[in-house]
């Protein structure tokens, strides 16, 4: 069995499960946010819900339209708000302690490996990178699991994707996965899990991991996994709030599909609008001017794209056309890019810092694009009117690139600075 | 069951961003949400949907229908706009799941989403799973849903299904 097999079956208790077959399976944990929660609350209340399965297990996280963008948006906050103390949640996260949710919850150590993890979020995904199972479901799947403790799951195939060779000089966790979606297309691995391995990613640090992982879902997959290494185990031991279990794929596991690629021919990648498959290396990006750059996301919101951010951003200015909006993912991203003094980079250039939130990456606020505007985001989909404006232009890149477009006013390299 | 509808004809990869934009997020009463039932797409649908005739109304949609976010509001903008029926030649996976769990009825079919032109007068039958095509006067054939699923939709969506399995 692979990695997601193994973790399905052992939460719907049974030795084994083959791709296809339906199970009803425990979940470890279950996640909403501000957009997602409230539908599943009224849902969980109209099935004549009391109380959530296990108050430790159920994850409400407010970061789409926050700090509370209008009126509408604060009401949904505050049902989230009221149900947490209504049913003693222990992990819901106030604005202050908040972060973009697929960040905050690696950060906090309340996914471990070996979970199995259904999130109200398309980005649930995410945590495949800690060698969990974890999928994003609708509204009414989170009700049902924080009812039930459970979902219903189609066992997925799995295929393999073996990243070999030697990355090249501004290649991330981002670009190979943006590489992989340019390859297999937005419904390449529909319903299918995509395992990640091989040399390159036994050598990317956990930022990158999640990065990738996080972007499944815009081949269609159901989830994204890398099987648990050192690296793993050192950044979980620092934070897992729980007992945790490594699980590795069956010696002689057979795969619906293996691809292999060589990612010493892999330049930093950009997807052009409106799919993130769409892309094209930098090289051959040709003259796109950009009216705002936004390095940020469950995508690329950590410490390590903030770093990189400012790696290339100390002692530049910001093109005088261009608007740069930085969005550290958590309070605790936050904390530590003040520490080490990249905020002050980012200011010093001419950039603008956020609070955590989601914001422009969905269009929601905090830098929504105008008619005929163009941006490059490091966020995670370029989707025809997600930023703003249905006449507006979202390119997808790494964070240097990202910087470095900021600083040029066009899409570049930092080695082009 | 049976389904007779107008159709709506729409391409591949048609995401939730498309369906209903994120901004209007910031509700789930699904009266406001069905006033921008696909406005990522076409800013026109809804006042060409008129108010709901007779013939209903369906979507007919190429591969991979409601990529994108997970957004619920997303299959509920559709079914509160008066839309019976979506047949797409595939569904993304948190749609699909979303769509059965709220009794929206979807269908999987290659060759209707190939034939189906806008305006066509379409009859489905849901428990047989056929799809006629009044206006070319062609059937096609629908893929089964799995049995597990289908006891979602007995029940009435997924919220039915729980009840009555906790009753047990």
């Amino acid at each position: 069995m692979t990695i997601a097999e193994k973790i399905l079956a052992r939460h719907c208790g049974e030795k084994s499960v083959a791709p296809g077959t339906f199970i009803e399976a425990k979940v470890d944990i279950a996640l909403g946010n501000d957009v997602t929660a409230p539908l599943a609350i009224e849902e969980f209340k109209k099935a004549g819900g009391s109380k959530v399965f296990d108050p430790d297990r159920v994850v409400l996280v407010p970061d789409h339209f926050t700090p509370n963008k209008d009126i509408k948006s604060a009401e949904q906050c505050q049902i989230l708000r009221n149900f947490a103390r209504e049913q003693g949640l222990r992990h819901y996260y106030e604005v202050g302690k908040a972060g973009i949710e697929h960040a905050l919850l690696p950060e906090e150590g309340v996914v471990v490996p070996g979970d199995l993890v259904v999130g109200a979020d398309s980005h649930t995904c995410t945590y495949g990178a800690l060698g969990a199972f974890a999928c994003g479901v609708g509204s009414t799947d989170l009700a049902f699991a924080m009812l039930t403790g459970k979902c219903w799951f189609r066992v997925p195939e799995t295929v393999k994707f073996v990243y070999k060779g030697k990355l090249n000089k501004w290649v991330s966790g981002k670009d190979l996965i943006l590489y992989t979606i340019g390859d297999i297309g937005v419904d390449g691995a529909l319903y299918k899990v995509m395992e990640f391995t091989g040399p390159v990613i036994g050598r990317l640090s956990m930022a990158d991991r999640l990065t990738m992982c996080n972007m499944a879902v815009e081949a269609g997959a159901k989830s994204g996994i890398i099987e648990p290494d050192n690296e793993t185990i050192e950044y979980i031991e620092a934070r897992a709030e729980r007992p945790y279990e490594i699980i590795r794929p069956e010696k002689g596991t057979r795969y619906a599909k293996v691809i292999e690629y060589d990612c010493s021919k892999i330049e930093p990648q950009v997807a052009f609008p409106p799919l993130p498959s769409n892309t094209r290396p930098i090289s051959g990006v040709g003259e796109i001017y950009i009216d705002q750059a936004v390095i940020g996301s469950c995508t690329n919101g950590r410490i390590e794209d903030l770093r990189i951010s400012a790696q290339v951003l100390k002692e530049r200015k910001v093109h005088s056309r261009v608007r740069l909006i930085i969005i550290p993912a958590t309070q605790k991203v936050y904390r530590e890019a003040l520490r080490e003094g990249l905020l002050e980079t980012f200011i010093d250039a001419g950039g603008v810092v956020s609070a955590p939130t989601c914001g422009p990456c969905l269009g929601a606020h905090m830098g929504v694009l105008a008619e005929g505007e163009k941006a490059i985001a490091t966020t995670n989909r370029n989707f025809t009117g997600r930023m703003g404006h249905p006449k507006a232009e979202i390119y997808l890149s790494n964070p240097a690139i990202a910087a470095a477009s900021a600083i040029a006013g066009k899409i570049t390299s930092p080695e082009s600075l | 069951m049976e389904i007779k509808a107008k159709a709506y004809k729409f391409g591949d990869n048609i995401n939730t961003d498309d369906i209903i934009p994120a901004r209007y997020l910031n509700t789930y009463d699904p009266k406001e949400l069905a006033r921008h039932c696909m406005e990522g797409v076409d800013e026109e649908f809804v006042r060409k949907l008129g108010r709901p005739s007779v013939t209903g109304h369906c979507i007919v949609a190429g591969k991979n229908f409601g990529c994108g976010s997970s957004r619920e509001q997303a299959p509920l903008a559709i079914k509160a706009a008066g839309i019976s029926c979506v047949i797409a030649e595939s569904f993304a996976r948190i749609f699909y799941r979303n769509a059965i769990n709220i009794g929206l009825p979807i269908l999987e079919s290659k060759r209707a989403s190939e034939r189906i032109d806008s305006g066509d007068e379409i009859l489905i039958d849901l428990s047989k799973g056929r799809i006629t095509n009044l206006s070319q006067n062609e059937n096609y054939k629908v893929q089964a849903f799995p049995e597990f699923i289908q006891e979602i939709i007995r029940a009435g969506g997924l919220m039915n299904y729980a009840k009555e399995k906790l009753k047990k």
